[in-house]
Formats: C-alpha cells, sequence, structure tokens
C-alpha cells in the first residue's frame, strides 16, 4: 500500500529543503514587520525606515555570525561589546592621532592601516581570550566576564576617557550615511551579481549531485529558490534605490561639484550602504567558513560531541582558540562601522552589545545546548532586534519599556528553542 | 613472527589511584585478544592508551616490533589503529559522512570540504555493512541504536586500520545485530587485522576470540589462549583473581594466601 500523501507544506519544504525554523524565523520577521507597520501608523515599511534599519542593524549583524561558532562549541562571549570599545578606540587614535604625525591627513591608505590594526588587536584579544579558556581551562563564561570588565576599562585608559574624532574621510564610508552609499547604479549591479551567483551555486550543487548519483530537487524547486533569491535581491536594490538623499544634502553636492541643478531638481538615491554591504560579506564569507571548510566542521562536530571530537583526531584546544580569535576580528570590525557611523571613538561604545549579539544568535536558532546554528539565521536574528528596536523608537515607547520588550522577547526565543529540542529528540 | 602491538608494563595514574598498574598485553596479526574484568578493573583505561585518548605515565608500546609514539588519537590513527568506543563517540549534530570522514575530510582542489565525495564514499561502505541503511543526510542522533553502530563500525573501518579496538560493540545492539558484528569480526581476522575486544559477556569472548586476558584492579590477574581454560576458571580470574593452571598469570594473580583467605 502507497503511503498516504504528504500535505503541500510538507511537500514543498522537502523538495525544497528548506530548514523549517529558517522558514519560521523568516515568517516571525514578517509578522513582526507588518505589525510593528500597523502600529506605527505606516510608517515602519518605508524605504527610509528600512534603510535606516539595515545599517543600523550591520555592526550587532557582523559580530552575531562570529558568536554563532562560540555558542554552537557551547561556550558564550560576554565581552564583544568592550572588545568592540576597545578596537573602535585603537582605530580611533591610530588614524586620528598616530597616523596623521607619520604619513599626514588625509593619506589613502589611513583607512586600511587602522581596520587591519582594529582587526589585529582584536584578533589577539580574541586568541588571548581563547588561550585562557582552552588551554588553561578556564570558563568562558568567567574569562569573557573578566573581559566585559577589563576591555571597557581599557578602552577608557586608552585617552583617559576622552572621545576621539574626527575619523578618516574614507574610513567614514564604512558608517553608511548619504555618501557612504553606492548608488542606484551599482545597487543594481550588486543586485544582479548576487542574483548571478545564487543561479551559479544552485546550479553547481545540482551539478554535484548528478555527478555522485545522489537524488536532486524536482525542476519547479530549483526555480523557486532561484526565483526567491533573485527576488529578494532585486527587491531590496528597489527599497534602496528608493530613498532618496535629503534635500539638503543634493544641493551641498551639486554645489561642491559644480552640477547645474535643473529644473524640478536633482534626484539622488542612497542604495546599499556600505555597512550592509560589509554585514553580507561577512555573512557570505562567515558561512562558506562554517559550512565548506574543515574548520567550520569540525566547530560543529565540538559542539555535538566535545569527546568524540577530541577522540576522532580534532585539535579541539586550537579550534576553541581560533573561533574566541575570529570573534575578536568580527568585534573589530563591528567596531569599524559603528565608530564610521557615529564619526568619533567613546570609551562607551559597544555599551551592552554583547547582550545584543547573544540575543541575535539566540532568536536566529543558534542553540544554547551547542551543536546547532547557522549564520544567515543570526544575521536575520540581528535583524528581528533592530526591527523591534526601531519599531519601538517609531511608536513612541520609552527607552526602559524598550529594554524590557527585548529581553522578554530574548528569553521567549530561548522557550521556543527548549520546544523545537524536545520535539526533535 | 613479531607482535603487532606489544604494550609492556603499562601504568597510568589519576589522581593517586592506579587505573593501570604493569600491565603487558600482546596482539598478532589476524587474531582476536579479548581483554575481560570487572567495571573499573582498568579495560577501558588501558585500550584508552593505545588509542591515544590518555597518555601512559610509564611503559611501553611497540607497533610491529618498533617503540611507537602515541601522545593523542592522531598518532595511534597514524599507525592503522582505530577505535569503536563502547559510547559509539560520535558527533550527534552531522550527518554520518561527516562522522566518518571527522578528522580525515575529503577536500576539493579549492580547499574546501568535498561533501558530495565523503557522501558517496559513506554510501558505498554502509552499503556494504549495513544494505538498509538509508538515512544518509540525517543528524547521527536521528538513527537508531543499530544503525549509530554501523556508522561507528564504518569509521573504524574506512581508513584500512591494522589494529581494530573494539570496547563493548554488542553493548547497544539486538540479537540480529550482534550476529553481524560476530560476522564480521572473523572476516576482518581473515584480512589479517589484529583485534582486541573488550567484552563483559563471556560467551561472546569464547565464540569469537583466540586469546584472553583479564585484569583486576587495574592489575593483569593473567592471560591464555581460550582453547586452555575454561568459562568457569575465567569467571575465577574476573571475580577471585585466581589464574588457573592452563593460564600465564600476570602481577594481578591472587596468591595462594589470598585465595584461602577468600575461599572457605
Amino acid at each position: 500500500m502507497a503511503t498516504p500523501p504528504p500535505n503541500p507544506l510538507r511537500r514543498f519544504l522537502t523538495a525544497t529543503e528548506i530548514d523549517t525554523r529558517m522558514l519560521g524565523m523568516i515568517g516571525a520577521l514578517i509578522a513582526i514587520w507588518i505589525s510593528l507597520h500597523i502600529a506605527s501608523g505606516g510608517v515602519f515599511l518605508t524605504p527610509r525606515n528600512l534603510w535606516n534599519l539595515s545599517v543600523q542593524a550591520s555592526s550587532i549583524a557582523v559580530m552575531s555570525t562570529g558568536m554563532v561558532l562560540i555558542i554552537v562549541t557551547r561556550h558564550i562571549d560576554l565581552s564583544a561589546g568592550s572588545v568592540l570599545g576597545f578596537t573602535a578606540m585603537m582605530m580611533g587614535v591610530m588614524q586620528a592621532e598616530w597616523l596623521p604625525g607619520i604619513i599626514g591627513y588625509d593619506n589613502g591608505m589611513t583607512w586600511v592601516i587602522a581596520l587591519v590594526f582594529g582587526m589585529g588587536i582584536g584578533a589577539l584579544i580574541g586568541a588571548f581570550h581563547g588561550y585562557i579558556i582552552a588551554y588553561m581551562g578556564v570558563p568562558a563564561f568567567i574569562v569573557t566576564l573578566g573581559g566585559l570588565l577589563a576591555w571597557r576599562g581599557a578602552a577608557w585608559w586608552v585617552t583617559s576617557g576622552r572621545t576621539v574624532a574626527p575619523m578618516d574621510e574614507t574610513f567614514r564610508l564604512f558608517g553608511g550615511g548619504t555618501m557612504g552609499s553606492i548608488g542606484a547604479f551599482w545597487t543594481w549591479v550588486v543586485a544582479g551579481v548576487i542574483s548571478l551567483a545564487i543561479l551559479v551555486s544552485l546550479i553547481l550543487a545540482r551539478r554535484q549531485r548528478s555527478r555522485f548519483g545522489f537524488p536532486k530537487r524536482p525542476i519547479w524547486a530549483e526555480l523557486f529558490l532561484a526565483l526567491a533569491g533573485c527576488g529578494i535581491a532585486f527587491g531590496a536594490a528597489a527599497i534602496a534605490n528608493a530613498y532618496p538623499w535629503p534635500r539638503r544634502v543634493t544641493e551641498r553636492y551639486a554645489e561642491a561639484q559644480g552640477i547645474v541643478i535643473p529644473e524640478g531638481g536633482l534626484h539622488y538615491v542612497h542604495g546599499f550602504a556600505v555597512p550592509v554591504l560589509i554585514a553580507l560579506g561577512v555573512g557570505v564569507v562567515m558561512t562558506l567558513i562554517a559550512t565548506r571548510t574543515k574548520f567550520g566542521r569540525y566547530v560543529f562536530a565540538i559542539g555535538g560531541n566535545p569527546e568524540a571530537a577530541d577522540l576522532a583526531g580534532i585539535d579541539t584546544r586550537m579550534v576553541t582558540l581560533k573561533i574566541f580569535a575570529l570573534m575578536g576580528i568580527l568585534c573589530a570590525i563591528g567596531a569599524a562601522i559603528s565608530t564610521a557611523r557615529l564619526n568619533a571613538a567613546t570609551n562607551a561604545q559597544g555599551t551592552l552589545d554583547e547582550l545584543y549579539v547573544i540575543a541575535a544568535a539566540v532568536i536566529g536558532g543558534t542553540s544554547l545546548g551547542g551543536g546547532v546554528g547557522t549564520i544567515m539565521g543570526a544575521m536575520i536574528g540581528a535583524l528581528v532586534m533592530q526591527s523591534l528596536q526601531s519599531g519601538m523608537v517609531l511608536m513612541g515607547v520609552d527607552t526602559p519599556l524598550q529594554s524590557m520588550v527585548v529581553g522578554a522577547v530574548l528569553v521567549f526565543a530561548v522557550w521556543l528553542d527548549t520546544l523545537y529540542r524536545k520535539g526533535k529528540a | 613472527m613479531t607482535p603487532l602491538v606489544e604494550m609492556k608494563d603499562i601504568s597510568i595514574s589519576f589522581g593517586g589511584v592506579h587505573a593501570v598498574e604493569d600491565v603487558s598485553v600482546d596482539l598478532y596479526p589476524g587474531e582476536v585478544v579479548a581483554l575481560l574484568g570487572h567495571n573499573g578493573a582498568g579495560k577501558s583505561t588501558l585500550i584508552k592508551i593505545l588509542s591515544g585518548a590518555y597518555k601512559r605515565d610509564a611503559g611501553e608500546i611497540r607497533i610491529r616490533g618498533e617503540a611507537a609514539t602515541i601522545a593523542n588519537p592522531r598518532d595511534a590513527k597514524s599507525y592503522g589503529i582505530e577505535t569503536i568506543y563502547q559510547t559509539l563517540a560520535l558527533a550527534d549534530n552531522v550527518d554520518a559522512a561527516a562522522n566518518l570522514f571527522l578528522g580525515r575530510e575529503i577536500m576539493t582542489p579549492w580547499g574546501t570540504l568535498d561533501d558530495g565525495a565523503m557522501e558517496a564514499e559513506t554510501r558505498k561502505v554502509m552499503g556494504r555493512l549495513n544494505p538498509n541503511f538509508k538515512r544518509f543526510k540525517e543528524p547521527v542522533r536521528a538513527l537508531s541504536g543499530g544503525q549509530r553502530q554501523s556508522v561507528a563500525i564504518a569509521r573504524a573501518l574506512l581508513f584500512n586500520a591494522k589494529i581494530l579496538i573494539m570496547d563493548e560493540p554488542t553493548a547497544a545492539l539486538g540479537p540480529q545485530e550482534t550476529a553481524q558484528v560476530a560476522d564480521l569480526t572473523q572476516q576482518l581476522k581473515g584480512e589479517d587485522l589484529g583485534i582486541f575486544l573488550i567484552s563483559h559477556d563471556i560467551d561472546d569472548v569464547f565464540e569469537l576470540a583466540d586469546r584472553l586476558a583479564v585484569m583486576k584492579n587495574g592489575k593483569l590477574v593473567g592471560s591464555a589462549k581460550v582453547t586452555d581454560v575454561t568459562k568457569d576458571e575465567v569467571l575465577g580470574m574476573i571475580i577471585l583473581g585466581k589464574c588457573p593452571p592452563g593460564a600465564t598469570p600476570g602481577p594481578g594473580a591472587a596468591s595462594a594466601e589470598e585465595l584461602a583467605g577468600i575461599l572457605p
């Protein structure tokens, strides 16, 4: 007797191989967006707000990708915000105070040196944490709790609490804003490149399956995935391109460039912001690291069963050290984005960021039990967190109440994770 | 003939407790040597020294007559020593292929994981071991006890093991799967592998092993060919440490006076 045909939704999910958890998260994001849109009286789902949202979420999204790997291996990093603060301060001092004396102001290399310097420091701090955790056996919770205090103190100590400003002209592009966006033409190009990459990867995956004679997805499922991927890329581009420059900025720009403003006014649009592109780039690279490299495979194996990983001959301590070093680098990238956005480095920068980063990873489906989590999920998690926050700002909710809601959502997400795991077991 | 493995005067202690003390065992190609003893007698600890999970405090390991340095599981694997652990030691959250190749992944020319090649190889091995196995895409957690066992065995066999350690290989299995493991053991013996078998089940040991070694309180009571001793005598070795005439006594064998004190 044939098995009864499964319901259409289940068949769709099996054919497309979309993770139910991921689908649930995207559904939750859409639900949150629509409710916030209605609750805020129709100002949430506007190009301007969505554009701002994407920029504000970038720094947390970048760091959350590293937090996934840390939580997957059953560790935690409470020091992310403080490491961000310290590396931000170091990058700020480097470009605003040290480099001008050596290579002069407005040197084209300033931003490169500052960024590489910050990422190097981040890597060292992370490796240091990782060394204490992996080789000296101190729990990550304690090491990074110490780091939370120590690096915040260090950030203050660099300039005795003085705020460092302004940042290098090119470096500031990391922060987005009108100038830190790539404009209409390049936004379409980026959307085209992303779509092409999606198509190529789908075709390659299909060819790989043919090569080994594995079951393939039905053609309609492949088409659906291709269309959905390209649709999202071009949809996002269209939204980013629907957010025009403010009139004042356009006029100033026209004046500076010597452009005569034609009748009916000049129309420039923002397009994708640089920090968003950085976050997307980090997401792609981290996904490749997590799913296509030995290192990533070991991270998940350790998370599933640390002893088994050890017995399989994996150098689990070195992997742990590398995970934390990677987190340090990502904190520095997050620091570059937030420093550039503020156009200043302050010793309070990134305060409480660790909690948002952890929340983003957990809301994005990273299981605190270890072994489970995706980079894309964490980035969507960051978007959910930022949506809630900016939605509440639009609705005029008081700041203390915002924190309470965010806290409650975090606990709710972990509860859902617990339910999900019980159902699976 | 040189033994495949010689472990001489091996000792290890944890915080003052001598888990293994001056134990010597050897293993020849095409032979199954069973290790017997109570829980806590030191069998698993001894075997974990050979598989690189623990570092010995004293003693010598020779592989094919040459002194071997085994400081971690990677070293052991480089000598062709593969282990099927009692706990199976599988990474529960990844699929069968990832487990089989854990630590020895197949890479593409671009330095990325070649999951396709690994899955194809896994399908081949599993097809031989357990033709009913179809759940290649699921995390190992979702598999049944017998299926998980097949994955653990496949992993040990995939890389042409010369020395196989099986720690309670049938503890989690039903009768049919246990018979499969017995068949497999015979087949591997024919391929000149040396097998250390840790088991609680005396019947299993007499069926599968050529020789046996009994441990008690971390010491070797004695070793014997299975044909030279009876099941009752082996039980006497395990429980009392009494070495029968057919066996070669080790440092842990109880003396006549000790036995006189225990026996009426």
